[in-house]
C-alpha cells in the first residue's frame, strides 16, 4: 500500500488552556482530496496549520509523507519545501513582483538558477492564466488575481501536497469562481489537497472526503454525496441546515 | 406608482461648476475658505513677509561686502559683517588642518560625493559594486588620507582636525556605524532566545537613558580607564563611538516599529515556503520594515548630524565649535560678526538637513509607488 500522504494519530493542541484539537486522527491517502468545514473557531484551520508546523502540537503524532513532524528544525523545513499553502488572505510579499514572489523560495530553498527559476514560475502563473500580471506588484491586482498568484507561488515549489485555509472568504463574490476553477483543475490533475472551506459546490464536485469538525473534534467524514444527503451526527444536520439555507 | 426604474439615456458628464476646480478654486478652498480663515492666512502672511524683509534687509541691503576687518563692518546701522566670512571660510571647512594639506580631505569629500551620487539616483549602473566601494575602499581611503602617515603622507593628528570636516566625519561614521547595528538591536530585541533578548533590551534602554552630552563626557573621560594599560583610543574615534551607539539605541526602536507593522502572516507565507527563519527576516520581514522605518530613520540622522555639534563639550572643534571660536579674533570685533557667523551656521546646518529629509520624502515616494500604488 503506498505511504500515507498526511496522518494525525491522537492529536491534541491546547493555546494556553484552550483545548483547540482534541483526540485528532485521520489519514490522508496520497492523490486524496479532503474538504474540511465547521463553525468558526471550530479548529480547521489550526488543524491544517498543524501539518506545515505554522501551528505546534503538544500530543500525539503527524507524520507528513513519511516525515514524523516533532521539534526538529531539518524534519520540519523538509516537509515545508513538499507542502504548499494558500492562505485566506493571501500574504504575497507586497515588496516583491508577481514574478519574485514565485521564484523566491524556488531559488533560495532549492538553489535554482534565476532563469530556470522564472521559466518555472511563468509557466504556473501560465496554468492559473495571468502571465501578464508577471511585472506587476501584488498590490496592483484584485483579490481573485492575488490569490491564483498565491496558488501559482506555492505551486512553484512543487509540492506533494497543498493546504488551502479559506482561500476564498476574503475575496469579492465575483472573484470566488476564478480561484475554484484554478483548484478543481489543480484537483483534477491529482494533487493531494486538504481544502478548509464553506464552499459545498467546490466540496461536492472535488473532494473525496468531507470532514465535518466541531469543538476541535472531527465530528463526521464521509463521501459528500452520503455528507450532505444523509448526515448522520445531529450536529452536522444542524451546521449544514444554517449553511444551505 | 410604480417601483420599477430603468435608465434609458446615460446622464451627461459635465465640468464641475467655475470657481471650483483651478487655481481660482484652490485659492478658494485652501487660503480663504471663509472669515476666520481668510484673517489668518492674511495675518501669516503678513508675519511671513515681514520676516523675509527683514532677513533680506540685514543680510542683503545693509551689509558690508567687502573690507579687511572690524573697521569695515563697526560701521553704524550695519547688516551682516561678509568679509568675515570670507576670511575664515577655509577655516571653518577644514579646522586647524595644515593648509598644505588641505587638498587631502578636500579629495575625500570629493570622493565621497563622486560615489554616493550615483547611488542616491534610483537606476544608476554598478550599485553594487559602488555599494562595496563606498562601504569598504572608501572608509580606508578616506582614513588614510585624512590622518596620513602611510604613502609618504604627513601625518595629521586628529586634534588638527576641524570645522565642517569633523561635523562631516562624525555624522557619516555615526550613520554608517549605527544603522547596522541598530537593525541588529531591533532584530535581537524580537529575538525568540531570551539572552539575546534581554541584552538587546538593556542596550537600548540604557542608551536611550542618558543624555548625550552625558554619553560624550563618560567617552572622553572614563572610557580611557576601563582601557587595559597602554591602550589609548584616539579622542575623535571616542566620541564617533559614543555617538554611534546612542544614535543606533534609537534606530533600533525605529526599525522594530517597522518590524512589528509587518503582518504575521507574511513571515507565515515565508516559512510555509520552505524559507529559514533568518531568509525570512533578510528577504521578506525586513525589507518591507526599513521601507516603513524610513521616516524615522531619517528624523534620527538627522537629529545625529545636528548633535554632532555637542562633540563641543569634549573640546572637540566642530563646524559650529569652530565658527564660535572664530568669533574670539580680536580683529574682526564687531556688532554683526557673532550674528553674521551663527547665520552661516544655521544656513549649512539646514541645507544638509532639508537635503536629507527632501530624499527621504523622494525615496519614500519612490517605493510607495513600487510597493503599493
Amino acid at each position: 500500500m503506498a505511504r500515507q500522504a498526511v496522518q494525525f494519530i491522537g492529536v491534541n493542541k491546547w493555546f494556553g488552556s484552550f483545548h483547540v484539537l482534541r483526540d485528532i486522527n485521520l489519514d490522508v491517502e496520497q492523490g486524496e482530496r479532503i474538504v474540511i468545514c465547521g463553525p468558526s473557531g471550530s479548529g480547521k484551520s489550526t488543524l491544517i496549520r498543524c501539518i506545515n508546523r505554522l501551528e505546534q502540537h503538544q500530543e500525539g503524532r503527524i507524520i507528513v509523507d513519511g516525515v514524523e513532524i516533532n521539534d526538529d528544525v531539518h524534519a520540519i523545513e523538509e516537509v515545508r519545501r513538499e507542502v504548499g499553502m494558500v492562505f485566506q488572505h493571501f500574504n504575497l510579499f507586497p515588496h516583491l513582483t508577481v514574478l519574485e514572489n514565485c521564484t523566491l523560495a524556488p531559488i533560495w530553498v532549492r538553489g535554482m538558477p534565476k532563469r530556470e527559476a522564472e521559466a518555472l514560475a511563468m509557466k504556473f502563473l501560465e496554468r492559473v492564466r495571468i502571465p501578464e500580471q508577471a511585472k506587476k506588484y501584488p498590490g496592483q491586482l484584485s483579490g481573485g488575481q492575488q490569490q491564483r498568484v498565491a496558488i501559482a507561488r506555492a505551486l512553484c515549489m512543487t509540492p506533494k501536497i497543498m493546504l488551502f485555509d479559506e482561500p476564498t472568504s476574503a475575496l469579492d463574490p465575483e472573484m470566488v469562481k476564478e480561484v475554484l476553477d484554478t483548484m478543481v483543475a489543480l484537483a483534477a490533475e491529482g494533487m493531494t489537497m486538504l481544502v478548509v472551506t464553506h464552499e459545498m459546490g467546490f466540496a461536492r464536485q472535488v473532494a473525496d472526503r468531507v470532514i465535518f469538525m466541531d469543538q476541535g473534534q472531527i465530528v463526521e467524514i464521509n463521501a459528500p454525496d452520503e455528507f450532505f444527503g444523509h448526515p448522520r451526527n445531529e450536529r452536522t444536520r444542524l451546521f449544514l441546515a444554517q449553511i444551505l439555507r | 406608482m410604480s417601483v420599477a426604474f430603468v435608465r434609458d439615456r446615460d446622464a451627461p458628464l459635465r465640468p464641475p461648476p467655475p470657481g471650483t476646480a483651478g487655481a481660482l478654486g484652490w485659492l478658494r478652498a485652501n487660503l480663504f475658505a471663509g472669515p476666520g480663515n481668510s484673517l489668518l492666512t492674511l495675518l501669516l502672511g503678513l508675519a511671513l513677509g515681514w520676516l523675509a524683509w527683514s532677513v533680506l534687509d540685514w543680510a542683503v541691503l545693509r551689509a558690508v561686502w567687502t573690507g579687511s576687518g572690524r573697521e569695515a563692518c563697526a560701521i553704524p546701522d550695519a547688516g551682516a559683517c561678509w568679509p568675515f566670512v570670507w576670511e575664515k571660510f577655509p577655516q571653518w571647512i577644514f579646522g586647524f588642518y595644515p593648509l598644505d594639506e588641505r587638498w587631502r580631505p578636500l579629495a575625500v569629500m570629493a570622493i565621497g560625493a563622486a560615489a554616493l551620487a550615483p547611488m542616491m539616483v534610483p537606476g544608476a549602473p554598478g550599485k553594487q559594486a559602488n555599494a562595496l566601494f563606498l562601504l569598504i575602499a572608501y572608509p580606508a581611503i578616506a582614513y588614510v588620507l585624512l590622518a596620513g602617515g602611510a604613502f609618504g603622507l604627513e601625518p595629521v593628528e586628529t586634534s588638527s582636525w576641524g570645522g565642517l570636516l569633523v561635523t562631516l566625519v562624525v555624522a557619516v561614521t555615526g550613520i554608517v556605524i549605527s544603522l547596522p547595528l541598530g537593525i541588529l538591536l531591533a532584530l535581537g530585541r524580537r529575538s525568540e532566545l531570551p539572552v539575546v533578548r534581554t541584552a538587546s533590551i538593556v542596550f537600548i534602554e540604557l542608551w536611550r537613558g542618558v543624555p548625550l552630552v552625558t554619553v560624550l563626557f563618560m567617552a572622553s573621560v572614563m572610557l580611557p580607564l576601563f582601557l587595559p594599560g597602554g591602550v589609548t583610543l584616539d579622542k575623535l574615534m571616542r566620541a564617533i563611538i559614543g555617538l554611534s551607539l546612542f544614535a543606533s539605541a534609537y534606530i533600533a526602536e525605529a526599525v522594530r516599529g517597522g518590524l512589528q507593522a509587518v503582518a504575521k502572516g507574511q513571515t507565515e507565507a515565508g516559512l510555509a515556503l520552505g524559507l529559514s527563519r533568518g531568509q525570512v527576516t533578510r528577504k521578506i520581514v525586513l525589507p518591507q520594515a526599513l521601507r516603513i522605518s524610513i521616516p524615522n530613520i531619517v528624523g534620527i540622522f538627522i537629529g545625529l548630524f545636528k548633535d554632532t555639534t555637542l562633540v563641543l563639550v569634549v573640546s572637540i572643534y566642530d563646524f559650529l565649535g569652530i565658527i564660535n571660536a572664530g568669533l574670539q579674533d580680536a580683529k574682526w570685533a564687531a556688532p554683526q560678526t557673532a550674528n553674521t557667523g551663527y547665520f552661516v551656521a544655521a544656513l549649512v546646518y539646514f541645507a544638509f538637513c532639508f537635503a536629507m529629509s527632501r530624499y527621504a520624502l523622494f525615496t519614500e515616494a519612490r517605493l510607495e509607488q513600487a510597493g503599493k500604488r
